[in-house]
């Protein structure tokens, strides 16, 4: 364990643990759109940046990356991340005007308008990773990245074409912090919409109920992973003994 | 042989230069492009699928680097250097002196795919700046008035 | 030249080595030695050099007179470059019809030709002698001299001048720690940008746990305007090879990486052949020289992004992936290339090293000033007389940079500006030209000294173009992946194109600073943070050139094409044609005698080919 200071209080936190986690844990909020417990830290969207003095030195870091450490000053709330906070949330604001989560993290950071021209073709994706991430790093396929450089970066599937990798799964569309990627189940097809491409995937229908209940493809994939036949996975989670 | 066996063999023999490491991803899209101009999506595909890598992860990468082309290229490839010794010898006006005589935009190729026309940010050949490379051959001193006379000497 | 080279197994054989190349050597022998570097390719470089070979074969010389194809010499600007050794007559803008008489009256009658000398800026006089010329005159050129002596295809080259001396130093007598402690003493800091100690990232690696270490040389030299590191790369790959041999002795590594852009393709084939020259010596592989010591080192090629400079980036991109930073809260000497501590340290660092251990470090830190060591390679380009790479001893002034060794600015021009440190940098102004040229005083002008860059602008160059340049570029340049970099460079640039295209307002200004404060604290990489420098600096030294755009409507400089039109001054006008025919737009019509032409404003693009063209000064900018 080791002690350290947030805002003036003494905690305690685990060794390895993040500046982030131990500040959610003992109730002290950190605004954040790029942070995900079950995807490793980024860093990308900035606005958990806090000041931390360690010894004589003081540096502003992003606190979902930043590790705890024995004797250091946290500081969430300092002149300059206020600044940092409210110039990124203002930068997105332009960049997806139509975004509603967007515009309220906005508000909390008490940030109501936006002094850049909005994007006229803006759509809601604010380019965190998450979903590269979660499909990479807790689904272990990869079927989506992020493509491109700078502000030309999107995420896509590979050629902007139907993607042989993806399974249907959604895990992307359950991660998306602003909303950007939509999925609809209907008549047998689910079909997942990212900003730049869309694809649609057969559903498999539930061998003694007949609900539409998942993906044909994700079922071939967990029945691959996990040794499980096929046809034990193709009953829904209502129907299972 | 099928196009797309030989496109097989073609990246399988790039792979062996690598000793099919993954880590040399970039040097083995590199050869590739070097051996089509550009990268055609098969071979992507099949660089993919040879070092076990994801497909978005090699299309990243492909889309990441200024090296790369996902479209075919023209005969000659002209770099206009756009450095910052280039630009304050007047390099901005020597791209669009380029695009008026090529009648393109800069990444792009001619219609009779002569030439592919682009940017590129510094050759390290300052002193002799403005630098058009073309084909890898250095042209040193360029005017916009010497733009034409330049273009017509290649077929 | 020794395809059969046998492995040298022990220092004492490396040695012997060179005694048996210096015996057949003779210092006064003579040589011809042809700069083949990239600049001097441009003006036939090689083609020169073989049409050498043969003239002197055709006097019977061969054999006698050596024809030396050399890296660069550094003064870009007169190539193509020829010294005449041992008289070290240097010859400038030498062509092919040159040679004949190059080898007849000099190499044959020992006289140097008048037309071929450096003609000085000052009193027209002519310098025979390399050393005198006043480019090269203020000159310490510790780690590039050996440019203008040696082919870098010959290994042989670099042994006979002492090359691998150091190495053998260190392999015969000293241990890693006494390697470092030297390195400290001389006070070697990083050329690459940042100046961070060379000493400090190699005992913290030696120190981290974790196997294999990594070395890696740096050389995707970014910096537009810089090309130091590709000189040295292609002039003198050993000496980059034998510094690196050094540090991963140092710090405990057996594998090694040099990431060179792949826009440098003679660096990239001239380090390929030095490696595997090395390898062939016994200089890099298993035991070497008998010592034990095991080291390969490989090349990877850059895929073509700027932001691969920065430390993180070019090491993921080393692993196969895209160019991404991540935060650096640990440091890559713990944990960098595939999570293993790793030394990164650019080209030119390297180099310094071979020196430092061969020389000492007492006497290395006697060059400089307190806190910056040694010399620094720039590359004086942009609006200066002579274009080239200069070596100079830390310390030295702008002011004798940019007038005693580069001559001053073309045209009797004023000049305004000279930016360093690249996008990374800032524009220092005329008032400012005393300053000593090191780390740190770079860094408190609002600059850096970055890889070395110095691009001189003069009263034609506009200050907000040129912070709009850098924005573009490093727009262009960001990977995207966090929020400031990405989304505020971008917002930045749109408020300078307002500014240069006559939209812009008041209020500009303070958001232009509040944009770069946020920035440079809020962005993940160098790359980012440092992105705004140029734009900072022009506002703080350049403020009544934004004033002139966003009050007046001018751009003082002429550059701005929204902001000025072009003129035909009616009485210098004869009516020649010129600019008609140059004129691709058909905006110049000639009229006959009276006003002879006219310049239809709406139909001009402002290419300025007209204005390039005309003998008489009838153009001008408005």
């Amino acid at each position: 364990m080791v002690t350290f200071k947030i805002d003036g209080k003494e905690i305690k936190a685990k060794e390895g643990q993040t500046v982030l986690d131990a500040a959610t844990e003992n109730n002290i909020e950190i605004p954040t759109l790029c942070v995900n417990e079950s995807v490793l830290p980024y860093g990308a969207c900035r606005l958990c940046m806090v000041d931390v003095t360690k010894g004589k030195r003081k540096r502003t870091v992003t606190s979902c990356a930043y590790e705890v450490a024995e004797g250091i000053e946290v500081d969430t709330k300092s002149e300059k991340v206020i600044k940092i906070r409210r110039m990124v949330i203002e930068l997105l604001l332009a960049r997806c005007p139509e975004s509603e989560e967007i515009r309220q993290m906005a508000e909390k950071l008490g940030v109501t308008t936006t002094r850049f021209k909005p994007d006229e073709d803006g759509d809601a994706c604010i380019l965190c990773a998450l979903c590269t991430r979660a499909c990479r790093e807790v689904v272990g396929k990869s079927a989506i990245s992020l493509i491109n450089r700078g502000t030309e970066r999107e995420a896509a599937l590979p050629f902007y074409d139907e993607a042989d990798d993806c399974i249907a799964c959604g895990s992307c569309v359950y991660i998306c912090p602003t909303g950007a990627i939509k999925m609809e189940d209907k008549a047998g097809t689910r079909t997942i919409s990212w900003p730049n491409c869309s694809q649609e995937f057969k559903l498999k229908a539930c061998s003694a109920c007949g609900f539409y209940f998942a993906p044909e493809k994700q079922l071939e994939f967990m029945a691959a992973e996990s040794g499980v036949e096929l046809e034990k996975l193709e009953i829904c989670m209502s129907c299972r003994p | 042989m099928s196009e797309l066996s030989a496109v097989k063999e073609t990246i399988s023999s790039i792979l062996d230069r690598y000793d099919r490491d993954k880590s040399n991803l970039i040097a083995i899209l590199q050869d590739v492009q070097a051996e089509y101009n550009y990268l055609p999506r098969e071979a992507i595909a099949e660089v993919s699928q040879a070092l076990d890598i994801p497909l978005s992860q090699v299309f990243s990468v492909a889309t990441f680097f200024r090296a790369f082309s996902l479209k075919p290229r023209g005969r000659h490839s002209v770099h206009v250097c756009l450095g910052t010794a280039c630009h304050v010898r007047g390099a901005a006006s020597i791209l669009q002196q380029m695009e008026k005589e090529m009648n393109v935009c800069c990444g792009d190729t001619t219609e009779d795919k002569k030439f592919t026309l682009e940017g590129v940010n510094c050759v390290g050949a300052c002193a002799l700046g403005p630098v058009v490379v073309v084909d890898g051959e250095y042209i040193g001193h360029v005017s916009v008035n010497k733009v034409k006379p330049l273009l017509e000497n290649y077929d | 030249m020794n395809d059969k080279q046998q492995k040298l197994t022990s220092v004492a054989e490396l040695e012997k080595k060179r005694q048996g190349l210096n015996k057949q050597r003779s210092s006064d022998a003579p040589m011809i030695a042809v700069c083949c570097g990239t600049g001097c390719q441009a003006y036939g470089g090689k083609k020169i050099a073989d049409a050498f070979k043969e003239e002197i074969e055709k006097h019977g010389l061969g054999g006698k007179v050596e024809v030396k194809t050399t890296g660069c010499h550094g003064f870009c600007e007169r190539g193509l470059l020829v010294v005449i050794r041992p008289q070290n007559y240097f010859y400038q803008r030498v062509r092919l019809e040159d040679v004949p008489e190059i080898v007849s009256e000099t190499v044959i009658g020992g006289k140097p030709i008048e037309r071929l000398l450096y003609e000085s800026l000052a009193t027209g006089e002519k310098i025979a002698s390399e050393e005198e010329v006043p480019f090269y005159k203020k000159q310490v050129r510790l780690v590039f001299g050996d440019n203008g002596y040696i082919d870098p295809y010959e290994i042989d080259d670099y042994i006979a001048v002492g090359g691998y001396s150091a190495f053998s130093k260190v392999l015969s007598g000293m241990t890693p720690e006494q390697v470092i402690d030297e390195v400290r003493k001389a006070g070697l800091r990083g050329r690459g940008g940042g100046g961070f100690p060379a000493d400090i990232k190699w005992q913290s690696s030696r120190e981290a746990h974790g196997e294999p270490k990594y070395i890696i040389c740096n050389c995707d030299e970014g910096d537009p305007g810089a090309f130091m590191d590709r000189s040295l790369m292609e002039g003198n790959p050993h000496a980059i090879l034998e510094g690196m041999m050094i540090g991963a002795y140092a710090v405990g590594s057996s594998i090694a990486y040099i990431y060179i852009r792949n826009e440098y393709p003679l660096a990239v084939k001239n380090a390929y052949r030095a490696i595997q020259q090395a390898k062939d010596y016994g200089l890099l592989g298993k035991n070497i020289l008998g010592s034990g010591f095991d080291l390969e080192i490989k090349i990877n090629r850059g895929g073509g992004a700027f932001v691969c400079g920065e430390s993180t980036a070019l090491m993921a991109s080393i692993e196969g992936k895209v160019g991404e930073p991540r935060p650096k809260y640990i440091h890559t000497s713990h944990k960098g290339l595939y999570n293993k501590p790793t030394v990164l340290n650019n080209v030119e660092t390297w180099a310094n090293v071979p020196l430092i251990i061969n020389k000492g470090a007492d006497w290395y830190s006697k060059i400089g000033t307190e806190n910056s060591k040694g010399t620094k390679i720039f590359s004086l380009v942009g609006k200066i007389n002579h274009t080239g790479l200069v070596e100079v001893p830390m310390g030295i002034t702008l002011r004798e940079i940019v007038y005693e060794i580069g001559g001053g600015i073309p045209g009797d021009k004023k000049f305004k500006a000279v930016q360093t440190g690249g996008p990374s940098g800032g524009c220092i102004p005329e008032n400012l030209l005393d300053l000593p040229v090191d780390f740190d005083e770079l860094t408190n002008a609002g600059s850096m000294m970055g890889s070395g860059a110095m691009i001189v602008m003069d009263e034609e160059n506009c200050m907000v173009d040129i912070a709009r340049y850098f924005l573009e570029f490093l727009e262009d340049e960001s990977c995207g992946k966090c929020v400031p970099c990405r989304e505020g460079l971008r917002r930045m640039r749109e408020i300078l194109d307002d500014i240069t295209q006559g939209r812009g307002e008041e209020s500009h200004l303070e958001m232009l600073e509040e944009m770069s404060e946020v920035i440079n604290d809020g962005a993940l990489c160098g790359l980012g943070q440092t992105a705004p420098n140029p734009v900072m600096t022009t506002l703080k030294y350049f403020r009544d050139e934004y004033k002139a755009h966003i009050q007046d409507k001018k751009c003082p400089a002429g550059v701005c094409k929204s902001l000025i039109t072009y003129h035909i001054i009616e009485e210098k006008c004869t009516g020649c044609k010129l600019c008609v025919n140059a004129c691709s737009y058909g905006a110049i019509e000639f009229m006959g005698k009276k006003t002879p032409v006219v310049l239809h404003q709406s139909e001009c693009t402002k290419c300025g080919a007209c204005k390039e063209v005309c003998k008489l000064k009838a153009i001008e900018i408005r």
